[in-house]
């Protein structure tokens, strides 16, 4: 497969993992979180942490938008789908996220529930529009990624007067959610997690640009190198951070230049302006409420928001006691270190969010990596 | 002289007619269909008895059965269709025990409104197919549900085969240091099926290959009696099948993405939709395993029959009390290939 091939090549990767084993410096340690579930995933799929050198070991963040999602939320889309008329319409991943007492859209599905799979926000719309007689709610998650397209179906129901469509928003904003990591205590003060690197999202950054990290890189002194999805990119990416920090530099780089430009994509970011206001605040999972970190749809668009169509409840539900995707979001603790890991929770009995999404930590440290934990017990 | 009439039947309209509630109601209709249709096309000795079954000799040696039901939607794709498909489907579950398949039946479940034409393209398609296959269909059953009950045509079949004295093909006989090979091309099937349901709608070169694959183990079984084990990867790809096997064996499997067979086209079709082609549904490909000491002979057997010409020998099995099978992929690290959790679902960003 052209362009994708030369990004999996097994030669070039043991290259570049000799040059990182060069650069990392034998006296210290190098800790890089890769914020994207994707990347956690490509690191996974392709074995990555096994081609780098001891001392440098990657954190995997939250920036899976099925993850961060709060119970609450969950249970607000299981409310809606369980409306009488009702059609909610929903990316796949979502559908087995346990909310309240283990209901999921796919158990709420079971039980008489018109909740559809979609695989873009149009295919919502078209529902909507061949099923006149019935209230179509599109669950909308997602990073600055899938932003756009909600803004697309929002204008376009505006536009074609659709009274039977509406958006479930919870679009969430990533430099914010960096932001968050970097102050909570265990990275800013007990350097409980020492975090010396960020690999920055592939896909958001086409969208935003690679300039909203500039400020966090040089007020936190942090690296930040923007890296494409396959692994090369990732390993080229790890490269260049050990780099900055051998050379005591905190800059934004671009390793995904065949796609992040500076300034992003200025359509899509004109459209999601159009639709979209940021929310003061929005809770996430494993970070709790951060400030400016969400978005809402703005006051022109309220007919076609379903958080004014609906009386939806604000639901605030706790996670499990002993799951510890919050702690896993945040860094500070390795899916393997969870008491719940591969006997309560597992990708078929997912208890927290993480075990859920392919993109999540513990998910993809399940699916491909579980032969490393030492005396692990296959099911 | 007097002379008995036959009474007239107006023939069967197998053009534009549909399937009605009486085509499943045991009277004269069903009689019709049976005899217009599933008659004139499996037509063979056990059937021309009219009996309610099939009568033959037991033959020498142990007897396998197996059975396989069918609801692949959409009904046709490129390179086969659900009649073709039923009978390879229930030759090859026979034939991975190293049996010769002699006998299937089949059992139709027809929703009303389907038109006869479409119908008579399924039967006339099982028809070939079990005649290449050399396996006679000679029992069968017909019901008719209301519209809205089922999606057209489900199809049952069952099949029965011997075993050759002296092969012993069973999913517990994986032992450490044996050879893991693939007959062909993995994903096939699974993705010419997904290019065609109305969602996903892109064009792809890309046909299913549905076979039947006792042509092929008969090959292999006279190269190499010995082989341990033989399963075809359908529903849950090769990654399935090699977690059953594991399982089933007690043992752990390493195999090397490098050398596993996948065409260029499945690959970039997997990419799109996020799938992985080890997950993929094949229907005439299988995975066999035997002692290291024999593999190239069953290579050679597999590359020389037209069903095996792109086989390969893919990994081996190890011990491994956990019973994972890993892959060390292309790119230089190592993974799991795990069960398949739930459906494969596109990732969403």
């Amino acid at each position: 497969m052209k362009y994708i091939d030369e990004f999996r090549d097994g030669a070039l990767a043991r290259k570049l993992a000799a040059d990182i084993a060069r650069e990392a410096d034998p006296r210290r340690r190098y800790a890089f979180m890769e914020f994207c579930g994707g990347h956690t995933h490509a690191i996974s799929r392709y074995g990555v942490e096994d081609l780098l050198p001891p001392n440098v070991r990657m954190v995997h963040g939250p920036g899976c938008p099925v993850c961060v999602l709060p119970v609450g939320r969950i249970q607000a889309a299981i409310w809606l789908a369980q409306q009488p008329g009702v059609i909610l319409c929903s990316y796949g991943d979502m559908l087995r996220v346990p909310g309240d007492n283990g209901l999921s859209l796919l158990k709420a599905k079971a039980n008489g529930a018109d909740v559809r799979m979609v695989y873009s926000s149009m295919d919502a719309l078209k529902i909507a529009r061949d099923n006149p007689g019935r209230e179509v709610v599109f669950f909308a998650i997602g990073f600055e990624t899938t932003t756009p397209p909600t803004a697309v179906v929002l204008q376009q129901a505006r536009a074609l007067g659709l009274g039977n469509f509406s958006v479930f928003c919870n679009h969430v904003l990533t430099p914010a959610a960096i932001q968050a990591i970097l102050e909570s205590p265990e990275v800013s003060t007990l350097g409980t997690v020492p975090l010396d690197g960020f690999i920055g999202p592939a896909h958001v950054s086409t969208v935003i640009g690679s300039r909203p990290y500039e400020p966090f890189a040089a007020n936190n002194h942090k690296p930040v190198v923007i890296s494409g999805f396959e692994p090369l990119d990732v390993m080229q990416s790890i490269l260049m951070l050990a780099r900055q920090v051998n050379e005591g530099r905190a800059e934004v780089e671009n390793e995904f230049t065949r796609a992040v430009s500076r300034d992003g994509n200025r359509k899509a970011q004109a459209l999601v302006e159009e639709v979209f206001e940021l929310r003061e605040s929005f809770e996430w999972r494993g970070l709790g409420r951060v400030p400016q970190s969400a978005l809402r749809i703005r006051e022109e668009f309220a007919p076609w928001d379903a958080e004014c169509r609906f009386p939806v409840p604000e639901f605030s539900i706790a996670d499990h006691k002993a799951c510890e995707c919050g702690a896993i979001l945040r860094g500070v603790k390795h899916p393997r270190e969870c008491k719940l890991f591969g006997n309560v929770c597992t990708p078929e009995n997912p208890v927290g969010s993480c075990m859920v999404s392919s993109e999540g930590a513990c998910a993809a440290y399940y699916t491909y990596g579980r032969f490393r934990q030492p005396g692990f017990v296959a099911g | 002289m007097s002379q008995v009439r036959k009474d007239y039947v107006r023939p069967l309209d197998l053009k534009h007619g549909r399937v009605d509630m009486t085509h499943g109601s045991g009277g004269r209709a069903m009689a019709q269909l049976i005899d217009e249709l599933f008659m004139a096309a499996f037509d063979n000795e056990f059937l021309r008895q009219m009996n309610d079954q099939a009568r033959f000799l037991p033959p020498a040696g142990r007897m396998v059965m197996a059975t396989d039901s069918h609801v692949v939607s959409p009904l046709f794709f490129s390179g086969g269709d659900i009649g073709c498909l039923s009978v390879h489907g229930t030759v090859n579950d026979v034939a991975m025990s190293g049996a010769q398949p002699l006998y299937l039946s089949a059992g139709f479940i027809l929703e009303e409104g389907f038109p006869l034409a479409d119908l008579k393209r399924i039967v006339e398609s099982m028809a070939n197919a079990a005649q290449e296959a050399g396996v006679p269909i000679v029992t069968g059953d017909t019901k008719v549900v209301e519209q809205g009950k089922g999606d057209g045509v489900f199809i049952t079949t069952t099949g029965v085969g011997v075993v050759p004295d002296g092969v012993d093909i069973s999913g517990h006989r994986a032992r450490a240091g044996d050879a893991i090979l693939v007959s062909g091309f993995l994903g096939d099937h699974g993705v010419a099926i997904m290019a065609q349901r109305e969602e996903l709608a892109f064009d792809l070169p890309i046909r299913s290959d549905t076979a039947a694959l006792h042509g092929l183990v008969a090959a292999m079984v006279e190269a190499v009696p010995d082989i341990h084990c033989l399963r075809d990867p359908t529903r849950g790809g090769l990654a399935t099948t090699l977690n059953e096997l594991a399982l089933q064996s007690r043992a752990g499997m390493v195999i090397r993405e490098a050398d596993l067979p996948v065409r260029e086209e499945v690959r970039a079709a997997c990419e799109f939709l996020g799938l992985d082609p080890l997950y993929v549904a094949n229907e005439g490909k299988l995975v066999a395993i035997c002692a290291p000491e024999h593999a190239e002979a069953l290579l050679t057997a597999m590359r020389s029959h037209p069903l095996g010409a792109a086989a390969a020998i893919v990994g081996e099995v190890i011990e491994d009390p956990h019973h994972f099978v890993q892959m060390e992929t292309a790119f230089g690290g190592r993974r799991i290939v795990d069960w398949l959790t739930g459906e494969q679902l596109p990732r969403i960003c």
